[in-house]
């Protein structure tokens, strides 16, 4: 019996982190302007011991202004992203359900889009708005799935997928018809993409929700591995059944809508993340959440970079780089269970 | 800890417990109705149903399908609330209980229990020692020998490192009754154990449940429709048939043919065993062919 103890967590955790932290300079050092590593890491270093002002004005500018800024927007969606995967599919016991599939992703993006028009004087507007479509559209595709009381996992799938569509139609229509200054353009809300750069009050509040949310769900990870085994199950083992998903419902739909309202629908993240984490350190949700979070911020970091550097000068949309590289991945996953 | 520190943790509790001659478990008038929808005439009614059981007893809730034990037993675990009377343990309301507290006194052991993901045998077990843990609910040196000795008293120690998908039915379901076990219950529930069990598993099985409720003193109650092992195993036997409790009592005294006949609607020979407990097989309606034992 090999049950998960706190040493094999950190060093797991340890050890993704330090991946992380190598993707990250790695995607400082791609772009337009060439910077080599050795200069990176002295500059890094600069900044860590409080010397950012000894840096050169126009390194400064490119790495700390316009790539740093963009790279960890990146962490904090792929974290962001990841979890909420890895909460719903625990939730509705089904492993292809993520924020994009369920068609949340869509529903926070439309209630970003609605926000934004009715009352775009308000920065605090988009992020509540996507919150409340994330909502929305989970308890819709949950009841959708029902089929004599109990939730039946094709049927979810289908309610969510027909959601999403129905939902991208909306936002395409929105955005065809309605003349606001805030639009950022269909691809960003039906696609995702990092390149809008945030306000600081805006990063500021993601990380702070991202953080809350992340730890809410963790809370509930040893009560997440029993829900697996199903809810009356996990009531019989002590767990506390509606609590569990109405944390876990909630703070997923906040990673959703945060991740959404900084850079519209990506998807893909939330599905595989989960399962490449499973796939390598087992299912465990409480190594498998902070393993997502590191997860999902390696990968879209990582695809962000590509998505720059593959057709440069011009830039593909991030959720572009997730969707190639994801559908693919989720038809073998399907594939897989309906065998 | 070992096996024999397990046990005197268990009889400590014990004495905690009020004394031996009162009822471990009193089910006092219980009834329940299943309806569509909250407004709409109920689909389904339990009548109401009493019946008692001591500590190191077993007790099979008897009857065909759709008789109501499956909802008896939940009514029992706490899940479900009774439509009137009330379910005590150590004269202790069992829906008073919480979540937690009612899993480290209630165990119980479903038909069958699917996991989305797969898991080790040894995860599964220590999952049972989940109303025992704190904050991350990492497993402690206590629960994974309580969670070795309940894979030992299955015969599964063997399996601890092995995949759930890769078990066998009857590994399986020792497996999840080990899971069960780890919870340290002093009542013991389940649903149909042996449904998906050849007979030498299901004899196997039930042998253990009578060990294990002597050596842990655990009350343990079986829904099953198997006439012959109820008669065979069961000390106290509550028959049911179509949402009305006809009888209790021990197995000689439940067993009478006109009254089985009618509530499994087949033809049936009783005569008493050995043992002194009764035997029941099916009579052919062929003439010629010898008796079926059910």
């Amino acid at each position: 019996m090999r049950p998960l103890t706190l040493r094999r967590l950190l060093w797991t955790c340890g050890s993704l982190v330090a991946l992380l932290l190598v993707i990250i300079v790695v995607a400082l050092k791609l772009g337009a302007v060439p910077v080599s590593v050795t200069d990176l890491v002295m500059s890094l270093g600069r900044v860590a011991i409080g010397r950012s002002d000894q840096l050169p004005a126009e390194y400064r500018l490119i790495v700390f202004d316009i790539r740093l800024p963009r790279i960890l927007l990146g962490v904090m969606v792929g974290a962001a992203l990841s979890v909420a995967g890895a909460g719903f599919q625990a939730l509705l016991r089904n492993p292809l359900a993520d924020p994009y599939v369920l068609g949340v992703s869509s529903g926070s993006a439309l209630g970003a889009i609605i926000a934004i028009n009715v009352a775009p004087q308000f920065a605090l507007a988009t992020p509540l708005g996507a919150f409340l479509g994330a909502v929305a559209t989970i308890t819709c595709v949950y009841f959708l799935g029902l089929r004599e009381g109990n939730l039946d996992s094709t049927t979810l799938l289908l309610a969510g997928i027909i959601c999403a569509s129905f939902l991208s139609a909306i936002i395409m229509f929105l955005m065809t018809t309605l003349s606001s200054r805030d639009q950022r353009g269909m691809a960003f809300w039906l696609m995702g993409d990092l390149s809008t750069p945030q306000t600081s009050d805006v990063r500021w509040l993601f990380l702070v929700g991202l953080v809350v949310a992340i730890g809410a769900i963790y809370t509930t990870a040893a009560d997440l591995n029993l829900l697996l085994t199903g809810e009356r199950e996990a009531a019989h083992l002590g767990v506390e059944v509606t609590r569990v998903k109405l944390v876990v419902y909630v703070a997923a739909s906040l990673l959703t809508a945060l991740a959404v309202s900084a850079s519209g629908a990506i998807g893909y993240v939330g599905l595989l993340i989960p399962h490449a984490m499973r796939f390598l350190f087992g299912s465990d949700y409480r190594l498998l959440i902070p393993a997502s979070a590191l997860g999902g911020a390696i990968a879209i970091v990582a695809a962000d970079a590509l998505a720059r550097t593959v057709v440069a000068p011009t830039e593909l949309p991030v959720g572009a780089v997730t969707a190639i590289a994801g559908a693919p991945i989720f038809i073998y996953l399907l594939r897989r269970r309906m065998r | 800890m070992s096996a024999s520190d397990t046990r005197s943790a268990l009889a400590s509790r014990d004495a905690a417990a009020p004394a031996a001659e009162l009822p471990r478990l009193s089910v006092e008038q219980a009834s329940y109705a299943y309806a569509h929808q909250r407004r709409s005439a109920p689909m389904f009614t339990l009548s109401a149903t009493s019946f008692q059981a001591r500590q190191r007893e077993v007790v099979a809730i008897l009857g065909p399908n759709a008789s109501g034990k499956s909802t008896l037993l939940q009514i029992i675990s706490g899940a479900l609330k009774p439509l009137s009377g009330r379910v005590l343990l150590d004269g202790v309301e069992i829906r008073s209980l919480g979540t937690r507290t009612r899993a480290q006194r209630i165990a119980f052991v479903e038909q069958q229990s699917q996991l989305v993901f797969p898991a080790t045998v040894g995860e599964y077990v220590l999952q049972g020692r989940h109303a025992y843990g704190r904050a991350l609910h990492l497993a402690t040196e206590e629960d994974i020998v309580l969670g070795m000795n309940a894979l030992a008293q299955v015969g599964a120690e063997h399996l601890a490192d092995r995949r759930m998908d890769q078990l066998s039915g009857g590994e399986k379901q020792r497996v999840i009754l080990a899971r069960a076990l780890a919870q340290q219950p002093l009542l013991l529930l389940l649903d149909e154990p042996t449904l998906h069990l050849d007979i030498g598993a299901q004899v196997d099985l039930l042998e253990r449940l009578r060990r294990l409720s002597e050596e842990n003193r655990q009350t343990v109650i079986v829904v099953t429709h198997e006439l012959g092992l109820a008669a065979e195993f069961a000390d106290q036997v509550v028959l049911l048939h179509s949402g009305k409790c006809l009888r209790v009592g021990t197995a000689a005294e439940v067993y009478q043919r006109e009254l089985l006949e009618q509530v499994f609607s087949a033809s049936l020979d009783v005569e008493t065993g050995p043992a002194g407990r009764p035997r029941v097989s099916l009579r052919s309606r062929s003439d010629g062919a010898g008796p079926r034992t059910t």
